[in-house]
């Protein structure tokens, strides 16, 4: 194989890797935020021992997250040095602020959120984890902001030409909010909300079925669900919003994304299907005039099809494209059902009394997760042949000086570790559900900072 | 060309890349050093109060070689690509290291069989070795010189890296990160593990004078391109001699058993090697050694001067607030380790 294969597989495997951990941290941080607030707010020692739970799953996500991360920082240089010489000036600024404003901020307040327990007061506490959440938050922002600017170019010249030729910046809040960043990150920023609020239904969801940690876990679950149930509907409309992005921006991965060939005519949606390449074909069950109705609310509108773009820059992996994309709404649309369903469930009052819906809650963790990952492996290829938009093709970003072999040594040695890794974080994740909540703190009723509180009375 | 200080903008860009670099030899350097000596302790209580030592401020530490790293590709993408794709291999090294260090912190203590607990330490420990002689390597390798050719691009074969030189500069960082790491456990251990520990610190700081020697000697004799500077401007002298007298303070201050004040002097020491580094680099970052014409210096790498400013701007807004945190954490943590149920 040659290093633009083994290198584009590398940076796949690793960034799929690293991505199942983000946004599983990133929601569960909201979740534990409103357990800590609900705390503070309440006093009710239940919701610290339910944050002090979610925390320790929190720290093996981050952890994995923070180890795996840096992988693909390293690996623009190392596998895709000609990308990193065009991209970085306007790039660069990106993932600088990234790290300055929100890795620093997470990991700065990590060791407090996760050790500090005892240390701090539980205000500050409070605080710590939500600076540890913002700080997730604010690395969805940048790393999102450069992967846009990838996806839609903008407040930038090309300066030299050939192999000199590179990008650079002229509009820093043009770069910023370039035609797709914002779409794309409330797209981003919801789907991680349900990884992990989703999470929290499914750990939950299982105690109740063992009939273990009860009362605890019906609060958790009503927590998860509220947030379950708004933000796979907000889903819908920022899924939507990112679709017309697409349609405006990059109407050939949008072509990609329903199958549709024909360069000027009205484009339908399908609900599932095969795609075959050399036909030009779509099997499945489509909706006529679908995608443009859904584009332009009138279904005989006509969509740019992929015939209007020359074969060298069409996407090549289009019924991949077309099924990644197809399975992400897929899973997308059940998430909505379920919770408003679960929420019926609760309006009645007979929430927890359906053991069938508790089973289902355990096993739809992976829509989520398999959606965020799915999402993301049609955006990105849907944007080839190009590492950057209209502007730099991917068979010519890559490091001149690497061969192959090199490639492979490291692609092996991703492999291994990501499988070692893997193992272990099922086989910790497993062992903390299993272990559960400590709620011995619970009979205990003074915590140790209403006893130090008292002590300080008594001076 | 803009100007700030009266520097131009990529020298500003260069001293705040130094800047970082500096603070992460001086921040991770203390973990890895711990991590590189923590076989050398034997009671299961002693290596669990060692680990917990650097637990809640490694990974805030790690973030300076993010930070610095993207700080690198921001300011200069040339040197980034070319140096990294370069050295290829000791960069996925670096990775596979950095990797087994953090989920070695991670996982060791989770389990209690001994045999889980051994495999980690022993994994933790040479990890942060790697590590430690890894950076030494880079290093090395980017002051005597790697062989760049046109368009930046590496043409020399892929072990080259592991040169004598590097090698020696390897091993010279390993030993300075361990005599910094004992003296941070020094100061938050107390009993059997302290006693150990100043006699560990002593030893490393012999270790780390000896292979220093060896590199200054061989940089004397054999790379004379890294003295010229000196040469024509004679009062930087004032720099390595700092160094010097920075290096000869710090085994006075562990024999006067006064280890807080050893471990400012070796992140001074730290501070000042870099600075000497600079000073013979500067204005060139990567030193083809093929050619001169090929040499990347800060001035065909740095990005334009717009997205310099911008980072800047960035850099001027984020650092107070990264060291504010950074000085809350380790304000948080003052003191002994004591084991409590959510350490590691």
């Amino acid at each position: 194989m040659d290093v633009e294969i083994l290198s584009r597989i590398q940076f796949a495997f690793t960034v799929a890797f690293h991505y199942i951990y983000p946004p599983l941290s990133i929601g569960l941080g909201l979740i534990m935020v409103a357990l800590e607030g609900q705390y503070l707010r309440t006093g009710n020692k239940e919701y610290h021992v339910l944050a002090k739970f979610w925390t320790k799953i929190f720290a093996l996500t981050f952890g994995i997250g923070v180890a795996t991360g840096i992988v693909m920082e390293f690996e623009f240089g190392t596998n895709w040095a000609t990308y990193s010489r065009y991209v970085g000036d306007v790039f660069g600024s990106a993932l600088a602020a990234e790290g300055i404003f929100a890795f620093a901020l997470e990991s700065g307040f990590l060791g407090v959120l996760l050790f500090g327990w005892n240390r701090v007061s539980p205000r500050v506490h409070f605080i710590a984890t939500l600076g540890v959440w913002l700080g997730s938050m604010f690395s969805a922002v940048w790393i999102v902001v450069a992967n846009s600017w990838q996806q839609t170019p903008a407040g930038f010249h090309v300066v030299g030409e050939g192999l000199d030729a590179r990008a650079e910046i002229t509009d820093f809040w043009a770069m910023v909010f370039n035609p797709s960043s914002v779409e794309r990150l409330v797209h981003v920023w919801l789907g991680a909300f349900l990884a992990g609020a989703f999470l929290v239904l499914s750990v939950h969801a299982y105690y109740l079925l063992r009939n273990r940690h009860v009362e605890l876990s019906k609060k958790a679950f009503k927590i998860a669900l509220i947030v379950a149930t708004i933000v796979s509907l907000g889903q819908l409309v920022a899924g939507h919003a990112s679709a017309d992005g697409v349609a405006e921006n990059q109407p050939a991965k949008l072509a990609a994304l329903e199958g549709h060939f024909e360069a000027d005519a009205p484009a339908d949606m399908y609900l599932m299907g095969w795609v075959d390449k050399e036909s030009q074909q779509v099997t499945g069950i489509p909706i006529p005039g679908g995608l443009s109705f859904l584009l332009h609310f009138d279904f005989n509108e006509p969509v740019t099809g992929l015939n209007a773009f020359p074969i060298e820059d069409q996407p090549p992996a289009l019924n991949a494209i077309f099924q990644f994309y197809h399975f992400m709404v897929a899973f997308g649309m059940i998430m909505i059902a379920l919770t408003l369903y679960a929420s019926f469930q609760w309006w009645r009052g007979k929430l927890f009394e359906q053991r069938w819906l508790l089973w289902v809650f355990v096993f739809a963790v992976l829509l989520p997760n398999l959606a965020n990952q799915f999402g993301w492996f049609a955006a990105e290829m849907g944007r080839q042949p190009w590492v950057v938009y209209g502007l730099l093709r991917t068979s010519d970003a890559l490091s001149a000086s690497v061969q192959a072999n090199q490639v492979l040594f490291s692609l092996i040695m991703f492999f291994l570790i990501y499988a070692l890794l893997f193992a272990l974080f099922i086989y910790m994740l497993n062992k903390k559900i299993k272990h559960g909540p400590s709620e011995d703190q619970l009979q205990d009723h003074r915590s140790r900072h209403e006893e130090m509180a008292e002590a300080a009375g008594k001076l | 060309m803009a100007t700030l200080f009266g520097l131009d903008y990529p020298t500003l860009w260069f001293l705040v890349i130094g800047g970082l670099f500096s603070g992460y030899a001086i921040l991770d350097g203390f973990d890895l050093g711990a991590g590189a000596l923590h076989l050398f302790f034997k009671k299961e209580k002693s290596r669990r109060i060692a680990l917990n030592a650097v637990g809640p401020v490694w990974d805030g530490n790690e973030v300076w070689l993010v930070i610095g790293g993207g700080a690198l590709f921001a300011g200069f993408p040339v040197v980034y690509a070319s140096l990294f794709s370069g050295m290829y291999i000791p960069f996925m090294l670096f990775l596979l290291f950095l990797i087994f260090r953090a989920i070695s912190i991670e996982f060791r203590s989770k389990e209690e069989m001994k045999w889980w607990r051994t495999m980690w330490d022993i994994s933790y420990s040479v990890a942060s070795i790697a590590l430690s002689v890894l950076l030494g390597v880079v290093l090395g390798n980017v002051l005597i010189g790697i062989e760049i050719g046109p368009q930046g691009n590496f043409q020399g074969h892929w072990l080259e890296f592991l040169n004598p030189y590097a090698l020696l500069v390897g091993v010279t960082t390993l030993a300075l990160f361990s005599t910094h790491g004992a003296l941070y456990l020094l100061m938050k251990t107390e009993g059997r593990l302290y006693a150990k520990l100043s006699i560990l610190a002593r030893r490393a700081i012999i270790f780390f004078i000896v292979t220093f020697s060896l590199v200054t000697l061989y940089t004397l004799i054999y790379i004379p391109h890294l003295t010229d500077r000196f040469k024509d401007l004679p009062w930087l002298f004032v720099v390595p001699v700092l160094a010097f007298l920075s290096i000869a303070n710090i085994p006075r201050l562990i024999s006067k058993r006064r280890f807080r004040d050893g471990f400012i002097f070796s992140a001074i020491t730290m501070s000042l090697l870099l600075i000497v580094v600079a000073i013979e680099l500067y204005p060139v970052m990567l030193l083809s050694t093929v050619d001169e014409a090929y040499n990347i210096t800060i001035y065909n790498a740095a990005s334009s001067e717009k997205s310099l400013g911008i980072m800047l701007t960035i850099a001027a807004i984020g650092t107070p607030l990264v060291l504010a945190y950074t000085a809350f954490v380790f304000w948080t943590f003052r003191g002994k380790v004591e084991l409590d149920e959510t350490s590691y």
